[in-house]
């Protein structure tokens, strides 16, 4: 029996073929995504390439995730930027969405037209603990009503007021949700139930306004979005490996899974701040190897002052002329042994050590007049045991592991809690999507998989 | 339950743990709503915390001698977060030494505290207050 898992990305469709008795990939393909005329073309190109590639099959199932037409675009809305606001994005984070930007305390008017201008799918409101502030939460849903935009709002703030804050949106003309609050303790984390009505809100809205009503009935179970299959490929993962750090290096963003408890390794070192969860996503929109590598090279020569083969003024007349090819052509792929081809790579590096040193926790020493007392904020990755590569930039590259050296711990910074010993798995055939979607019909074929597929370096 | 949020937590880089662990069951006991940031709390942290549960009052411990420093600013920055006229109360051994204490509560009293008590106060003085102020009694 044969799998057909599909991605929908912004970019590319790509599809992978299964074969469910020996726990292998047989075939892999992509096309443009046809998002402007009709899903299904993009997907019927890419379907073609794969039948050329292993002949005529029959599925007896087929999975979709998507990240067309931007992904799931959202919004977060909180009270305090280290708590409810922190816990809303968090919760959003992980249920695959963008998260644009983060707001906190009430919100003014130059915020609502901000707001307007991101044109989110949704936004998930919190704001007070359950009985406690309620003022912020009132308020927003008000000003959250005035926009004149077509989002959906999930409620997930103080529970004292959050028919208040329903009826308010309802005003609007806004589509609303209510359910349990991200925060409803004092620094407690509580995301299941916000992460279950970001799902149900794609599959009901968001399919729709993306144009994939279609291709959806064409699926044997309902599409999530693609970073929700990643994240749930690197869970299941973790499940038999223990520890691990996803780095997924793309085109326009870099993204970091960790599926680890965090808690500090060193005994003397006390939490600070909002408890961490055990599967966490952070993506970076600054850190991308196209639609940002200009946000890339300055952020790498400004904060790490990374020096691109030589500081001659010829290299650097290069590194222009490489900025304004992959600007022209997002899809550019320079040869490795070329200079273009060092500047990927090195550029690469830049986007692997930022993206998990962002992602990773910090250690803070504090002198106290009784001596040194640390303090880590986020979550401790010292002890990860495998840190895996995925995206083009990585698996394609002629040395993969020594990109992904740069998610390694700087013995030059310790205070900065990155993995010291991981081993370097790579992902060759983008397989963690598809496997999340496996893993939703088959956890344990997912699992061999994975096991089949990953290559250790 | 008497629908009362105190916030409190041992502020500065103190790390006596055991007082605010009896302060915390004792005002629970009595009906209040307990948001406990136990030890090594920054001024901003209980800040933070009260904005969020809506707290009806902050209490600042410490114990290691260095109150004055720790709670300097504390009633200034209350005010800048919005938390207006917020009641603030402090316990514990506030300064070094056995100096007079009326000298200590004043030049607490002078920072913005609502009250400042002296060594070896028990909760049930302190929950007796706050009730009082709160006008639970
Ligand atoms: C145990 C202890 C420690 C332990 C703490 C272990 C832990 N994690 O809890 C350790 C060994 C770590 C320690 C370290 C130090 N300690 Co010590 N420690 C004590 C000791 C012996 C007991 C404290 C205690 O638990 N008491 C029991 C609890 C129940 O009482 P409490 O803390 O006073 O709290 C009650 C009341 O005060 C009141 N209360 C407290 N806050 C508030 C607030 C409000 C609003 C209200 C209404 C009431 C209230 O209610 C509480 C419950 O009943 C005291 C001496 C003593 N007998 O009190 C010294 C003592 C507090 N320590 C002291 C000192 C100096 C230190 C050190 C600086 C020593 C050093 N040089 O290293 C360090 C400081 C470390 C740091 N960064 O904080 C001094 C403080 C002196 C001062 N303020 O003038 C004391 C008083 C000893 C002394 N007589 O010299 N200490």
């Amino acid at each position: 029996m044969k799998t057909l898992a599909i991605d929908f990305g912004s970019t590319f469709t790509k599809v992978s073929a299964i074969c469910m008795e020996k726990a292998e990939i047989i075939g892999t393909a992509k096309a443009f995504t046809t998002i402007e005329t009709d899903i299904r073309d993009g997907l019927n190109n890419a379907m073609k390439e794969l039948h050329g590639q292993i002949g005529r099959v029959d599925f007896a199932q087929k999975l979709a995730a998507s990240s067309a037409g931007g992904g799931l675009k959202m919004v977060a809305v909180g009270l305090v930027p280290a708590l409810t606001a922190k816990a809303a994005s968090t919760a959003a984070c992980s249920a695959g969405a963008k998260v644009v930007k983060t707001f906190a305390y009430e919100l003014s008017t130059a915020e609502q037209q901000e707001i307007f201008d991101i044109n989110p799918d949704l936004i998930l409101l919190s704001g007070g603990t359950d009985g406690g502030n309620k003022e912020a939460i009132l308020h927003n849903a008000k000003k959250l009503a005035e926009i004149d935009r077509d989002f959906s709002v999930i409620i997930a703030g103080n529970k004292s007021v959050a028919q208040d804050v329903l009826d308010d949106l309802v005003q609007g003309f806004k589509h609303a949700v209510i359910c349990d609050n991200v925060m409803p303790e004092f620094n407690t984390l509580e995301i299941m139930s916000a992460k279950n009505a970001i799902r149900d809100l794609f599959m009901e809205k968001i399919i729709e306004a993306k144009g994939l009503t279609e291709a959806a009935k064409l699926m044997d179970a309902p599409i999530i979005p693609t970073p929700l299959a990643v994240f749930e490929g690197a869970q299941v993962l973790s499940e038999s490996l223990g520890d691990i750090l996803v780095v997924d290096v793309g085109g326009a963003t870099t993204d970091v899974y960790s599926m680890c408890s965090g808690v500090p390794v060193m005994t003397n070192v006390s939490l600070k701040g909002l408890p961490e969860p055990f599967a966490k996503r952070t993506v970076e929109g600054d850190l991308g190897m196209r639609y940002s590598l200009d946000s890339l090279v300055e952020i790498a020569t400004i904060e790490r002052k990374a020096v691109f083969c030589g500081d001659n003024g010829e290299t650097m007349a290069e590194l222009d002329k490489f900025r304004a090819l992959c600007a022209a052509d997002p899809s550019f792929v320079p040869e490795p042994s070329s200079l273009f081809g060092k500047f990927d790579k090195a550029l690469c590096g830049m986007a692997v050590n930022l993206a998990v040193e962002r992602h990773s926790g910090k250690l803070e020493t504090a002198y106290s007049p009784f001596g040194q007392i640390f303090y880590q904020t986020g979550k401790d990755l010292t002890d990860v045991k495998y840190v895996i590569g995925v995206g083009g930039a990585i698996i394609y590259s002629p040395d993969p592991a020594e990109i992904l050296t740069n998610a390694v711990r700087d013995e030059y910074s310790p205070e900065i809690l990155k993995p010291v010993k991981p081993k370097f798995l790579l992902d060759k055939k983008y397989i963690f999507a598809a496997m999340g979607l496996v893993s939703r019909v088959d956890k344990q074929l997912a699992t061999k998989i994975f096991h089949n597929e990953l290559k250790e370096l | 339950m008497n629908g009362k949020t105190v916030v409190m937590g041992v502020i500065g880089a103190d790390v006596h743990a055991i007082g605010i662990k009896i302060l915390s069951h004792a005002f629970e006991g009595a009906g209040f709503k307990v948001v406990n940031l136990g030890v090594m709390v920054s001024q901003e942290e209980f800040i933070e915390a009260a904005i969020e549960t809506a707290a009806d009052a902050i209490l600042v411990s410490s114990l290691y001698g260095h109150g004055e420093l720790d709670c300097r600013g504390l009633r200034e920055k209350c005010e800048e977060a919005g938390l207006r006229n917020i009641p603030l109360y402090v316990g514990g051994n506030l300064v070094v030494g056995k100096r007079n204490f009326e000298e200590v509560e004043k030049t607490f009293l002078e920072m913005g505290f609502n009250r400042a008590y002296p060594p070896g106060t028990t909760p049930e003085r302190g929950i007796e207050d706050i009730s009082k102020d709160l006008g639970l009694i």
